[in-house]
């Protein structure tokens, strides 16, 4: 359904300030009817690879197809094939949530009698009965999210692309949102969504991509990038709160175990281990290991990789430490700049 | 929410919709009633519109009410002077507006709404402002007539209100393709809002809408000849004046005389010179 081939884009060249590069040779192959998750820390080029997709933005190098039809030479084609809900949700706050649908119809060039039954439809769909007809300014963040899901809905697009649907939503606005969404895929709409949480790709998406600096550095379901890994995760702590010289005894004791991968000793996490071991027999072994040595175990979790695991395993670092490492180089002002027309 | 809900699925096939111009006016008149809306619900702006024209008007007027003998030429009352002046300084003064609504929707991301969407034809969004701004600028200026009217300061008999719309579409045209063109060029509405403030007064005082050039000291005489004010003012003024004739010479410039039909057809030219000035910055922002 998408092929993106070779994207490059770099942000703010001739500028005073250093430029971004921003997709760095991204490649993504999104098939039919599936429901697939981009994953990356913030900053990564997510937001940036769907405005390509979306033909908001050209690309420095590379080519975009969408069910085939070129979005480089074809934009206007190529818009009439996707539902693009945005991170940022520009609704304009004097008109009426309905208002604004008819709007989004119009320039979809809906038929009178199809755009009403639509509308009507998304509003059911949706639950938006009970607000539809208030000004979009009084409406709160999950309302907005929902109204500007129904506008990409309205025209019944082949393919719906979301950036970050969920951020800063109550539970029960995103899980009105999943939910949606997996009807929509269910029904034959191949559905793009990027996203920073771990727990919604994986809980959503049918395939994945995780993507890193620019570019994609994994790629499969998320069952296959798991069991690629291989191993069970242990997370060991012998106190509740130990310290460097503790964990390091404990790290050597168990080094050589059999079965024992390997050791991490996670200091921001209290002094806890965190171990890759063979299987679940391990786990005996070790609390064997731990007796004779006399040391005690306060907690010991045993788990299946998860993705956070598969994104360890190919940057080298944690998301959550890949977002705060970002979290305050950069600047919303610059890049609301940048995305200005 | 049910499980199996048919209107989910997606649309397959293309059909080719309705011809291109159809589709052109459906989405120019959905822009278009956008703006209008906005205006229904937010009406300070055509109050103000109003309300700053109307307060030049009925102060300016009387001020200068008991200004000296022979200061006009012709010697009408300076109502009748200032009323043409004032009915162009309103539609300029709404035109000089056009640029904000696109600016702030540069700056919320809605324009990014708009462009995504399979527009026939991105002029769509540009002609809608120009539609709203200039249905805008002649309902002020209409209601300015009115309100002269009423101050006894005349009326233009038939072919004279032709001319007074001819003439203000002509401005108006002008004038919001320079602020159309100001608000993709700016940064923000901050810079548009100072430069329409800043260009606002001097264009006014530098015209002809308050005083004759001849009361002018030369060289503000030779600016105002230059003006693009006083070409839309003098053929309305003329048409205030009584019978009425393009070849009727109503400004008498440093430079030379001007007939009506020279001050129009400059106004002509600066509208499409300056959309086609614009036409580049448009394409470049809106592709």
């Amino acid at each position: 359904m998408i092929e993106l081939q070779h994207l490059s884009k770099r942000y703010g060249v001739g500028s005073k300030l250093a430029p971004v590069q921003a997709l760095d040779d991204l490649c993504l192959s999104v098939p039919e009817g599936s429901l697939y998750g981009l994953l990356g820390p913030n900053g990564a080029g997510k937001t940036t690879a769907l405005r390509i997709l979306c033909t908001l933005l050209t690309p420095d190098a590379g080519s975009v197809t969408v069910a085939g039809v070129n979005g480089l030479t074809e934009p206007r084609a190529v818009r009439r094939l996707i539902g693009y809900v945005a991170q940022e949700v520009a609704i304009d706050k004097i008109l009426s949530g309905r208002e604004l649908l008819e709007l989004q119809a119009d320039l979809y060039h809906l038929a009178a009698a199809d755009r009403n039954r639509r509308i009507v439809e998304m509003i059911e769909l949706l639950g938006m009965e009970e607000w539809i007809d208030r000004r979009c300014g009084t409406y709160s963040g999950g309302m907005r999210r929902r109204l500007d899901l129904a506008a990409g809905l309205l025209h019944r697009p082949r393919l719906l692309v979301l950036d970050e649907p969920t951020v800063g939503l109550d539970i029960e606005s995103r899980a009105a949102i999943w939910k949606v969404l997996q009807q929509l895929r269910d029904q034959g709409t191949t559905v793009l969504l990027s996203s920073h949480y771990l727990e919604e790709v994986d809980a959503l998406a049918d395939r994945l991509a995780i993507i890193e600096a620019g570019r994609v550095i994994a790629e499969g379901t998320p069952e296959a990038l798991k069991d690629a890994l291989g191993g069970d995760r242990v997370t060991l702590r012998v106190r509740e709160f130990s310290d460097a010289a503790e964990a390091a005894l404990v790290q050597a004791l168990l080094q050589d175990c059999p079965g024992v991968r390997q050791v991490v000793v996670n200091r921001s996490q209290g002094y806890s281990l965190n171990l890759v071991v063979q299987d679940g027999g391990v786990i005996e072994r070790l609390r064997q290991q731990l007796a004779a040595a006399e040391l005690s175990v306060f907690a010991l979790a045993q788990s299946r990789p998860s993705l956070d695991d598969v994104y360890l395993q190919a940057t080298g670092r944690t998301l959550m430490d890949a977002e705060l490492s970002v979290a305050g180089l950069r600047d919303p002002k610059v890049e609301r700049k940048q995305s200005m027309r | 929410m049910t499980s199996a809900n048919p209107s989910l699925g997606p649309l397959r096939g293309v059909s080719e919709g309705p011809s291109a111009f159809a589709e052109i006016r459906q989405e120019t008149l959905a822009l278009t009633r956008r703006l209008f809306v906005q205006l229904a619900r937010r009406p300070s702006t055509l109050v103000a519109g109003v309300l700053q024209p109307l307060i030049w008007l009925v102060l300016f007027g009387a001020l200068f009410a008991k200004a000296p003998e022979g200061l006009l030429p012709g010697g009408g009352s300076y109502g009748r002077f200032l009323g043409a002046g004032v009915i162009v300084f309103t539609a300029f003064s709404a035109a000089l507006n056009a640029g904000l609504p696109l600016m702030f929707d540069r700056e919320f991301g809605f324009l990014n709404r708009l462009l995504v969407a399979p527009l026939r034809s991105r002029s769509s969004i540009v002609l809608a402002s120009v539609l709203y701004i200039t249905s805008l600028s002649l309902v002020q200026s209409l209601a300015i007539m009115v309100t002269a009217a009423l101050l006894g300061y005349g009326w233009p008999g038939a072919a004279g209100l032709l001319v007074v719309l001819v003439t203000l579409l002509l401005l108006v045209f002008a004038v919001t393709a320079l602020s159309l063109g100001l608000a993709f060029a700016l940064p923000g509405h901050i810079e548009l809002i100072a430069v329409i403030f800043v260009a606002n007064l001097p264009l006014l005082f530098a015209s002809t809408a308050l005083a004759p050039i001849s009361f002018m000291p030369t060289w503000l005489g030779w600016l105002a000849a230059l003006n693009p004010l006083t070409f839309a003012i003098e053929p309305i003024r003329a048409a205030y004046g009584g019978p009425f004739h393009l070849s009727t010479v109503v400004l008498n410039a440093p430079y030379g005389d001007l007939t009506a039909a020279t001050c129009l057809g400059i106004l002509a030219a600066l509208a499409v010179g300056l959309f086609l000035a614009i036409r580049p910055l448009l394409d470049r922002k809106l592709t």
